[in-house]
């Protein structure tokens, strides 16, 4: 609140006196809010040149219904000013990234960018935080605040896209710009074909990639499984370059979608793991600052403030995944608080251990920055520590489900089977049916994918054995 | 027949996926596959007859009212029920429970039905009415109060009026039509509006066993699909299709339609949802209202007053919006006449 409305001042606008009497008095009460506010007054210092020159237009309908002095955005639902909306859209992101301890000082963040709206914010958001970081460090006599660093990845589709190669070549040199023309501290920009991850000849990766695509037969299927690519993809380049933190753009208009469309799936079990702030089950932990914001909000942000981005990468969803956004889409229009409430139910599903950060170990305790760590408030059945996952989409499985697993490794032969421990909606919608055709497509898997199921296939027979150990007749490891 | 045989028949002669050996006569609406019509009755009955089994739904000598209200799925429910009962000795006693919610035009056709059930498969039939047991009509209840919330008064009757007609035939259980598009329609809703507690409740197939009679839906796995288009449409059984003249429910309409679409791209998606509903991790902790009876019916009621002698005190007194949740809107001609009558609201009823 302190923040908000000193913002609000500084933008020229008043708020009554007894409100801003409070503030003030609050601020002097307590220490820490002044750092508190810079970083907000940093967030609409930009916005300044903007909002001030509406001025002409207040006490007229329409103004903002927060500082009651500038107009409020034109069109959609929304009822602030420019300056007030984009405070309160930092601000979200800013709560998240702080109480959920989302960007340490001595992270260094990769920020998966498709040059779409939320990509673009989560860019810009995360850039801001750590000019400020920046300033403070040079602000400090003793430089001892380190400053988080950023990078930006994005993965090339370009072979599998039916994007003409030259606006595609567009579409890079304006990635490009985007991330080069970003202030200092400057951030280095990954662009790496998604062939990448099976071959380190683009040619051979581009084919084997095809050739797997190409046994998909389910639409769906093929739009997932290009996800889990992108997934590795990612996770390639953050690991190759020593990133520490995977920051993704998932909005909560996106996460509302793959609530409905993992129930649809058949994947409600797995379905908290994939929409927490944190998911760590990968070599570098994934974060999504901007969980809480609605798309169009983001859409709108970049819009009014003149950021470019690229819709010409963001194809239409198809199959299942078509039919929920729109589905979902026609729920928000009848109902705007639609796609927060069903982000709220999903919230409330249990998460999974994984769902939060490693524990940092003391060396990095002796560091001088002072941080307020809000523990997370979190509860996952701390019985059950070790999931098991499936092999090609990562998925926690349920115990259960596991029936089935057994039965298959019981003849397991050839290094297809291990393929037997994927989820059934990955053997449903992704998997070849055929035999023949499974041991063809497991060895077009890219390696980083065969190695992630060999190393659980290991620690699942471990403990399948040791479920079933009261059964098993003799010692050896025939059967199993 | 050997196995060469099978395999030389699999090919583009077309016989039935099942059997082999006859023509197909539909699409299994589930699996898509091509099958006869014995195979269909075969494996319909089979499923169902599984369900039953594995989870235990009767035990033997149990007596089971079966919810009838004239409509395809208890009509199917009844059929089926007493003929796995006579094929497999469940020693089950069944009865039809219909409840007369009084809406002319409606429900007197469909009762109607549910009569000639009772003769066709000789299963004694009980019916109560919303004006025996609480002495208003749903049409009266309408004229009153309109065609908003009607739907309320009438779910919160109906689901009384069971439990009581239950109650008079002493029956052990209620079997109801529930199928798997009303199940996966549910969970659906449950998280569109954020319904914890009842998205951790409504996959159970058996519900309210600490109750005064449980239910059971031994449909929870069943087609809609294949319970109108194939069933009621080869056996000819006799029932009722009409939607209800004062039901014009948009809001579950638009996850119904969704269903159906994700049901024609991927058939197994309606299954799916109702695993996805079963397997979700909802913390055990997730608080529900403790249960006591109702102080002026004696019914279950978490609160002094059921619900149902809420709503009906309401009707009784001329108020009724009481006992309904949010009465906010858009300001509808019903509500503009009504105003009158919500003005007069008092606050001597402490619930």
């Amino acid at each position: 609140m302190a923040c908000a409305a000193a913002a609000c001042h500084e933008n020229g606008c008043c708020k009554d006196e007894d409100d801003e009497g409070l503030v003030l008095s609050t601020k002097k009460r307590t220490a820490e809010p002044t750092i508190k506010t810079n970083s907000v007054l940093v967030a609409t210092a930009s916005s300044n040149t903007i909002t001030s020159s509406t001025e002409d237009s207040e006490h007229r309908h329409g103004l903002c219904v927060k500082c009651k002095v500038d107009a409020a955005l034109a069109g959609d639902e929304c009822n602030l000013c420019f300056g007030c909306f984009r405070a309160s859209l930092f601000g979200k992101f800013k709560v998240t990234v702080t109480t959920k301890d989302l960007i340490s000082p001595t992270d260094n963040v990769l920020i998966a960018f498709s040059g779409g709206p939320s990509s673009r914010v989560a860019l810009q958001f995360v850039h801001e935080i750590q000019q400020k970081a920046q300033r403070n460090l040079d602000a400090s006599r003793d430089k001892s605040y380190p400053v988080f660093g950023v990078g930006a990845a994005f993965i090339d589709e370009s072979a599998i896209s039916s994007i003409s190669s030259h606006e595609f070549e567009q579409a890079i040199q304006d990635i490009r710009l985007i991330v080069s023309s970003l202030a200092p501290p400057a951030k280095e920009l990954h662009i790496a074909p998604i062939g990448n991850i099976f071959s380190l000849d683009p040619n051979d990766g581009t084919e084997r990639l095809k050739e797997l695509l190409h046994t998909i037969n389910d639409v769906t299927g093929k739009e997932d499984f290009l996800q889990h690519l992108r997934m590795i993809s990612l996770q390639k380049i953050a690991s190759d370059h020593g990133y520490t933190k995977l920051v993704l753009g998932s909005c909560a208009s996106r996460i509302a979608c793959h609530v409905i469309s993992a129930t649809v799936k058949g994947q409600g079990y797995s379905l908290p793991a994939d929409i927490q702030y944190v998911d760590a089950r990968w070599e570098v932990p994934v974060v999504l600052p901007l969980r809480d914001c609605l798309a169009q909000e983001l859409k709108m942000l970049c819009h009014h403030e003149g950021l470019k981005t690229l819709e010409l990468l963001d194809g239409p969803r198809s199959g299942i995944n078509g039919l929920v956004s729109s589905f979902v889409t026609l729920l928000q229009e009848e109902n705007p608080s639609r796609q927060p409430t069903i982000v709220r139910t999903a919230e409330k599903l249990t998460p999974f251990n994984f769902n939060r950060l490693p524990e940092i170990d003391d060396s990095s305790n002796h560091l001088p920055f002072r941080r307020r760590h809000k523990k997370l408030n979190f509860k996952s059945d701390e019985s059950n520590t070790s999931e098991f996952f499936c092999q090609i989409c990562n998925s926690p499985i349920k115990n259960s489900d596991l029936e089935s697993l057994r039965s298959i490794l019981g003849h397991s032969e050839t290094g297809a089977n291990i393929f037997g421990s994927s989820c059934s909606s990955c053997q449903f919608q992704i998997l070849p049916k055929e035999p023949s055709s499974m041991e063809h497509f497991y060895s077009l898997l890219p390696k980083s994918m065969v190695a992630r199921a060999r190393e659980g296939i290991c620690c699942n027979q471990d403990r399948l054995r040791e479920q079933i150990k009261d059964c098993l007749l003799s010692d050896d490891e025939e059967g199993i | 027949m050997d196995e060469a045989e099978v395999k030389s028949k699999k090919g583009p002669g077309r016989l039935c996926y099942i059997c082999n050996q006859k023509k197909p006569a539909l699409k299994r609406p589930k699996t898509l596959e091509q099958i006869c019509k014995e195979c269909f009755y075969a494996v319909f009955e089979e499923e169902i007859h599984r369900v039953i089994v594995d989870n235990q739904l009767f035990k033997p000598g149990e007596r089971i009212a079966i919810g009838a209200s004239g409509g395809k799925d208890s009509t199917v429910l009844a059929y089926v029920l007493s003929e796995l009962n006579r094929r497999h000795n469940y020693g089950l006693d069944l009865f039809l429970l219909s409840v007369d919610e009084g809406i002319t035009g409606y429900r007197d056709d469909s009762l109607e039905t549910v009569k000639r059930n009772e003769i066709q498969y000789g299963l004694p039939l009980k019916v109560v009415s919303y004006k025996d047991l609480y002495g208003w009509t749903m049409d009266e209840i309408v004229k009153m109060i309109g065609l908003k919330n009607n739907c309320t008064f009438c779910g919160v009757f109906r689901r009384q009026a069971l439990d009581r007609g239950a109650a008079l035939l002493k029956v052990d259980k209620l079997a109801t039509g529930h199928n798997a598009d009303d199940i996966a329609e549910t969970i659906l809703l449950n998280i569109l509006r954020g319904d914890i507690a009842r998205l951790s409740r409504c996959t159970s197939i058996t519900t309210g066993e600490d109750g005064p009679i449980p239910r059971c839906k031994p449909f929870k796995y069943t087609y809609e699909k294949e319970i109108i288009f194939t069933y009621a449409y080869f056996k000819r059984l006799d029932y009722f299709s009409t939607e209800c003249i004062y039901s014009p429910n948009a809001y579950r309409g638009f996850a119904r339609e969704f269903i159906k679409d994700l049901e024609r791209i991927r058939p197994r998606a309606i299954l799916d949802i109702i695993k996805s509903g079963e397997n979700f991790r909802i913390s055990t902790s997730t608080k529900m209202p403790e249960q006591g009876t109702c102080e002026r019916c004696g019914y279950i009621s978490s609160q002094k007053w059921c619900k149902a002698c809420v709503l009906l005190e309401g009707l009784n007194r001329g108020l009724p919006k009481l006992g309904i949740g949010r009465t906010r809107g858009p300001l509808g001609i019903e509500q503009r006449t009504q105003r009158s009558m919500q003005s007069k609201q008092c606050g001597t009823l402490d619930f």
